[in-house]
Parts: C-alpha cells; sequence; structure tokens
C-alpha cells in the first residue's frame, strides 16, 4: 500500500541562523528508514512521466521501488547504469523542472523526492562500498576530454565503461570544474566530488591538471599525440558585466571570482592563502543558481546585510526552489523588479552605494518571459559595501582562437549538430561551452550523448 | 610537481628560478606567463616568462619579494619543487616586422623586458634599452640585456649607477636627440608604464605596455584582470597581457591593484621569519 502522505518526507537540515555561519552541507540527507518512507510514495505508475523529465534518463521507479523494498545496492546500480555521477546530481539538479515536476503525485501534493532519494543511494553506496571491479580492458584506442566539469566526467565515465583509454585535462590545479569552483561546499561537498574524479581514475582515466588546451597543448597537437577524438567540455568562460559605471571599483566581483576564491582557493579558510575581503553589506546581481550560492557565502562570510537585486519578479527567478529558499531562510533579502544603473564609490575607489531603478513587467519577450521595464523616476540608492554580479558568462575563448575549424555562434558557443560533434572532424562538445551558462545535469547529458557518437564516430573510422 | 633546478639571487629582493616544466619550456613565446601555486594551500600567483630553454626543458621565471607568496617561492631552493606550474597562457607579443624597437624596463620589470629586447634582437630589429632601477644596488641582468641591444642605456634616480634620472628623462632626451621608434615597449610599475605613454603619445609613437593585474585562474574565467581598454573592458588574462599604452585607464589599474594590501600585510605578518612576529 502506497504511502499516501500529500508531502514529501522531511529531510534534516542544519537550521537557519546555525548553517548561515558555517560552510558546512545543509541538508544532513535522508536515513534509510526515512527514505524507505518516502518510496513508498511514489504510486510505480505505469506511464512513468518522471523519466521522460531527466536528461540522462534514470529509470527513477525501478531504483525508487528497489529502496522501498530496502535494495539500496541494486537502487544504486540501476541509477548508475545511466548516470555517472548520482551523489551530485540527488544535490544540484533542479528537479523541480525536471522529473519531479512530472511526477503524479505533483497534481496533489508534493511529488515524490526523487532528488532527495537518489542522493541518499548515492550517499549509502559511498559508505558502504564493497570491492571496486577492476577497470574494463582496454581496446588502446585513446580520446581525449578537455575540461573535468559535469559534461567531461560523464563523457569520461562512459568512454572509460566502453574500454576508451581516456586522458582528462584541466585547467586549474584540482579537478571537478564547476563542482570544485562554482558550487560552494555546503551545497556539493567537495570530498564527494574527488570521490567521483578518484572512481574515475579507478577506472582507468588519466587526469591531467594544469593543461590549459588551446594553450599549453593545442587541439591539433592532441590529434598529434595520437587521440583519435576529443570531447570540449571547457564550460561557459568569460563573466558577463552589465556596463554600467563603476564595475571596476574595488568590492565589484564577477560570481566567477568571488566563488572561485571561496569554493576553490577556500579562502574562507584561515590556514589558506587566497585573500578575501569580508564585506558587511553585499547586493548580489542576478536571480539564478550562482547568485543564490553568492549571496548565501555573503552570508556566511559575516555580511549583515545580504540582497538578491533581480530585474524580475519571483515568478520569473530562475534558481532552483530549494536554494531560494534556503536563501531566504537563512536572511538573505529579495529586492525583486529593481535594476542596477551605477555603482558609486568613495575617494579610494571603493565600492560605498549601488543605485537601482525599480522595475514593471510589461509584454513577454522572446523568452516568453515578461519584459522588465523601468519605471521612470523610481531610482533609489541601496547602501552597500561590495556588489557581485551573478548575469552569466559567455563562453571561453581559448580553444576556439586556437583550433582552426571550430566553428561558433554569434554568442560564441560552439556550434555542434545532434551527436555533439562540432565542425571539425574528430571533435566533439557539450555542456555550457555549446549551450551557454546552464545546469550540470544538462551537461551530463550532453557528455553522455558525445560519449556514444565518439565510439560511433571511431568504429566507424576502424571500418 | 615542478622541481627548481636553479637559483640566482639578482639583488636583495629579486630572484631568479629555473623551473623544470618541458612543456612550458617548449611552447612559451616572449609576453607570456605563467601562473603557479607553492602548495595545497597556496595562491595562485602570475608571473611572467623572462626566459626558457626548450632543450633542458625549463623556464625562468624573475620575481621580486613583495607578497606573501611570492617570499614563500623566493625561500625555495635548488630542488625543491612548487605544486602547480601552468602556461604559457596570455598572448604572445606581436614583434613581427618591427625594426627600430626601444624597450623600456623599469626594476624587476626589466626581467619581462628582457625577452621582449632579445626576441626583437634575434629577428634583426634594432634595439635601444633603457633599463631604470632606484640605485645601483639594485640594478639586475645588465650584461644579458646588453647582449641583446644596440644601446643600453641604464638610469638611477639617485645617480649611484648609470645616469641619474628616470627612464622616462632618457627616453625623451634619445628622442629629442633624433631616434625615431617604430615601437615603444614599455614594462614596469604602473606608474612608469603610465608616465612612459605620457611621452610618447603626444609624439605618436606607438607603445605597448605589460600589464600585470591580479589574477586567480589565469584562462578567462573569474575576470578579476579586468582592465579598461579603449573605453572598453578587458581581461589581461585572455586578451593581454599585453596592450597598447596609449589606450589603457592605468588610474584604475592601479587601484585594482590595491585591493588586498591590507589583507596582504596582515598576512606577512603571520608568516615564520618574514619579519613579522605571529600574532594571536
Amino acid at each position: 500500500m502506497p504511502n499516501m502522505s500529500p508531502r514529501k518526507v522531511p529531510i534534516p537540515e542544519q537550521p537557519p541562523q546555525v548553517r548561515n555561519k558555517n560552510f558546512s552541507e545543509v541538508s544532513l540527507g535522508y536515513t534509510k528508514e526515512m527514505a524507505m518512507e518516502e518510496a513508498e510514495r511514489c504510486l510505480q505508475c505505469k506511464h512513468r512521466p518522471c523519466v521522460a523529465g531527466c536528461p540522462v534518463n534514470v529509470q527513477i521507479p525501478d531504483f525508487i521501488g528497489q529502496v522501498a523494498r530496502g535494495d539500496l545496492e541494486g537502487a544504486y546500480q540501476t541509477i548508475k547504469s545511466t548516470n555517472a555521477l548520482p551523489a551530485i546530481c540527488g544535490r544540484v539538479c533542479p528537479q523541480e523542472s525536471q522529473c519531479e515536476q512530472l511526477c503524479i503525485r505533483n497534481r496533489k501534493g508534493a511529488p515524490v523526492g526523487i532528488g532527495r532519494l537518489e542522493r541518499f543511494v548515492a550517499d549509502y553506496h559511498l559508505q558502504h562500498e564493497g570491492e571496486k571491479s577492476p577497470p574494463p580492458p582496454s581496446g588502446g584506442h585513446k580520446v581525449a576530454v578537455v575540461g573535468s566539469g559535469p559534461a567531461g566526467l560523464s563523457c569520461a565515465g562512459d568512454l572509460a565503461a566502453m574500454g576508451y583509454q581516456v586522458t582528462l585535462f584541466e585547467a586549474f590545479h584540482t579537478a571537478g570544474g564547476v563542482l570544485v569552483y562554482g558550487i560552494p561546499e555546503f551545497r556539493l561537498p567537495k570530498a564527494i566530488v574527488a570521490r567521483e574524479i578518484a572512481a574515475l581514475s579507478e577506472a582507468g582515466v588519466e587526469v591531467k591538471t594544469n593543461s590549459v588546451i588551446g594553450k599549453s597543448s593545442l587541439v591539433d597537437e592532441l590529434f598529434e599525440m595520437g587521440y583519435e577524438a576529443i570531447f570540449i567540455g571547457s564550460g561557459a568562460g568569460l563573466p558577463t558585466f552589465m556596463g554600467i559605471e563603476g564595475e571596476s571599483l574595488l568590492g565589484v566581483y564577477s560570481a566567477n571570482e568571488y566563488l572561485t576564491r571561496i569554493n576553490l582557493m577556500r579562502a574562507y579558510d584561515e590556514g589558506f592563502d587566497t585573500p578575501l575581503r569580508r564585506h558587511k553589506r553585499v547586493a548580489v546581481v542576478g536571480g539564478g543558481n550562482v547568485a543564490m550560492d553568492a549571496a548565501r557565502s555573503a552570508k556566511r562570510l559575516g555580511a549583515d546585510k545580504v540582497y538578491i537585486v533581480y530585474r524580475r519578479s519571483m515568478t520569473e527567478l530562475p534558481a532552483r526552489q530549494e536554494e531560494v529558499h534556503h536563501a531566504q531562510e537563512e536572511g538573505v533579502e529579495f529586492l525583486l523588479l529593481n535594476n542596477p544603473v551605477r555603482i558609486i564609490g568613495d575617494e579610494n575607489k571603493a565600492v560605498t552605494a549601488m543605485e537601482c531603478v525599480r522595475m514593471d513587467l510589461g509584454e513577454p519577450d522572446a523568452s516568453g518571459r515578461r519584459r522588465p521595464v523601468e519605471i521612470e523616476g523610481s531610482n533609489f540608492r541601496l547602501e552597500v559595501d561590495s556588489v557581485i554580479m551573478a548575469i552569466g558568462t559567455s563562453p571561453n575563448p581559448l580553444l576556439h582562437r586556437t583550433t582552426p575549424g571550430l566553428e561558433v555562434n554569434k554568442r560564441g558557443c560552439l556550434v555542434v549538430d545532434d551527436g555533439m560533434a562540432t565542425t571539425r572532424e574528430g571533435v566533439f562538445a557539450g555542456g555550457d561551452a555549446v549551450t551557454g551558462a546552464a545546469t550540470v545535469i544538462l551537461a551530463m547529458g550532453a557528455g553522455k550523448t558525445a560519449a556514444a557518437s565518439i565510439d560511433a564516430y571511431i568504429k566507424e573510422k576502424k571500418r | 610537481m615542478y622541481e627548481i633546478v636553479a637559483k640566482r639571487q639578482l639583488n636583495a629582493t629579486v630572484t631568479l628560478l629555473e623551473v623544470n616544466a618541458p612543456l612550458i619550456a617548449k611552447k612559451a613565446l616572449p609576453g607570456q606567463f605563467i601562473i603557479f601555486r607553492i602548495d595545497e594551500k597556496g595562491e595562485r600567483v602570475p608571473l611572467t616568462i623572462a626566459d626558457t630553454d626548450p632543450e633542458k626543458g625549463t623556464v625562468t621565471i624573475i620575481f621580486q619579494l613583495v607578497g606573501a607568496s611570492t617570499k614563500m617561492l623566493g625561500a625555495m631552493e635548488v630542488g625543491q619543487s612548487i605544486q602547480d606550474f601552468v602556461g604559457p597562457l596570455g598572448v604572445a607579443s606581436h614583434l613581427e616586422g618591427i625594426r627600430r624597437a626601444c624597450v623600456v624596463g623599469g626594476g624587476v620589470g626589466c626581467a619581462i623586458a628582457y625577452p621582449q629586447a632579445k626576441a626583437l634582437h634575434g629577428m634583426g630589429a634594432r634595439v635601444d634599452m633603457i633599463a631604470g632601477f632606484r640605485s645601483k644596488d639594485i640594478v639586475i641582468l645588465e650584461e644579458e640585456m646588453r647582449a641583446v641591444s644596440d644601446h643600453l642605456f641604464i638610469t638611477t634616480d639617485d645617480g649611484s649607477y648609470g645616469e641619474q634620472g628616470f627612464v622616462t628623462n632618457k627616453l625623451e632626451s634619445l628622442l629629442d636627440a633624433g631616434n625615431r621608434y617604430d615601437i615603444v615597449i614599455a614594462i614596469g610599475p604602473v606608474v612608469m608604464m603610465k608616465f612612459i605613454c605620457g611621452v610618447t603619445h603626444p609624439r605618436g609613437i606607438k607603445t605597448v605596455v605589460s600589464l600585470n593585474p591580479i589574477m586567480i585562474d589565469g584562462t578567462g574565467m573569474c575576470g578579476c584582470c579586468r582592465v579598461t581598454v579603449d573605453g572598453k573592458m578587458r581581461f589581461a588574462c585572455v586578451d593581454g597581457p599585453d596592450f597598447d599604452g596609449h589606450l589603457v585607464d592605468f588610474d584604475e589599474l592601479i587601484s585594482r591593484n590595491s585591493n588586498y594590501k591590507e589583507e596582504e600585510q596582515a598576512h606577512q605578518c603571520r608568516l615564520p621569519g618574514m619579519g613579522g612576529e605571529v600574532h594571536a
């Protein structure tokens, strides 16, 4: 008999006023009993709408059924057969707009907590890991994967499982891409990312850090070294600024810089050398997950006031619901329908305030969202000593500038076909380098598709 | 890990290291830089490449002991290894087609001006070099610079060596004496580069400067190294570090480079044996 409660089994979390002062993970995860109780809420419906909502096609009702029966390792294997990084996806996927949105229980009450269950299953597996199976025998074909974020990790994982000899190139000193430099510890513990990378190494993937492809080695040189195909998952690159007055003042950061200092360089930790200003009043411009991450980090670093300044309303705010909810609980204030006009500094060129204008929503624009329009004369001054711009990025230019035959579109994104093949033979791409800033799971889906295409490409070449 | 294979103290606060990094040594061109990180807890710090030996597989860096990380790096010895050493980053200097150049270096900036002069000299260009220092005791790379220039002029602020005065005075007098250059390449403190541009701009002499903003990744990701050039935001790591000096907003760069002064001082106080006690 299914559990007909209209609500998800609550998940234990650190209390808001405790966690907004530390960088430990917010959510503590289900116990086995909680997970089995939540799994009972799944109706095991015949048409399985949730599966269609998953970019990597996880067989959701199957794994949830296994959890309900207490077969947790079986559940893990079910997820793992299509999703290379379950512990990560369970934490960072926007389930409410994917699998859970389509859940039949969502029509009346809350959907099944698919994300929480995925996370539980992955964590349980990592805690109870037994003997590892040896890597599959290598077929001797070499593939280079450029970038070790979600797209690269999923592509490398799939290729290694197919018996390819994979080298994963990472520009930074630590592998993981946005999972280590972007997403904060309190949302995705770095130990989990490190474990996934270690698992790839055990599966035979060679990880090379400090390798900036396009600079330290060119794509053409990778071919000369004997790589038969190359996957580019170099991610979103250059941060976007608004182009308003005052963006070079001291105290203005791109979210990438702010989060990299904190997450990758661990600037919040006294034992590390990278400096970070402890600002008292912080405005974060933007409404995505990155904006939430920056705002919640600023709070944890001791800011008294942290504002999200977003030009549309809560309905259009693109961040995951859970992040918005967590941010509000932690004391982040949302200044919606507001847009920055200029940033004001003192004689030392340090930020003292940001001038904003109030907005109204007009007719829908090309994105289908209602276009924000300025309310004339509604300008006001927001007293802040720091402004963090979290309004997106454009793809890194290093690879296409140095790789003949690699085409990009107007926005600088690599052009690919349905199978993620670029305009250059043998070169495939996926993730933010192709789509512009998007989600972890979409990047993983692209990496997966590319791995299948690379396999087909190399097999075709052999014939 | 990247092993230090040679070390030379060029003056009391400037150190030269040769680091074993064969891939970078093979690839690096004048004007490009590396980023180093000493250990697991270190910062990422950019340094322009001073020289390479592709056959030995070594990269030479020359740096002033100014911040915590450069002091720790300077304290390392031959045989020890640096955790991370990545590059070559940035766009190489465009030196093709230059026939007459004046290369101006200021202080430790001479370490970066030198490879430019060397490359130009190697390409058959006529190179005058002006190297400025505060005083005689901090003059570096004199022989190296002399070997790659047609004329080397050394200036010191206090007149204790070479000609007394600033590099700007020397450049002005060379120009007034009728010397003509296709290009002036100025590398040194931001203020020096700014004043060199003040000399060359009214005379319409193309001037290239090498900028040194604060960076983290060095690959076009964090935006920390943004500089305003010709009124537009540019990123020194992927668009530079060389820029047309007449278009650079130097005052903004000076201000941005001062961002972590307080943190840097507080940090250095905590370094053992670096002139400060450990504060409770």
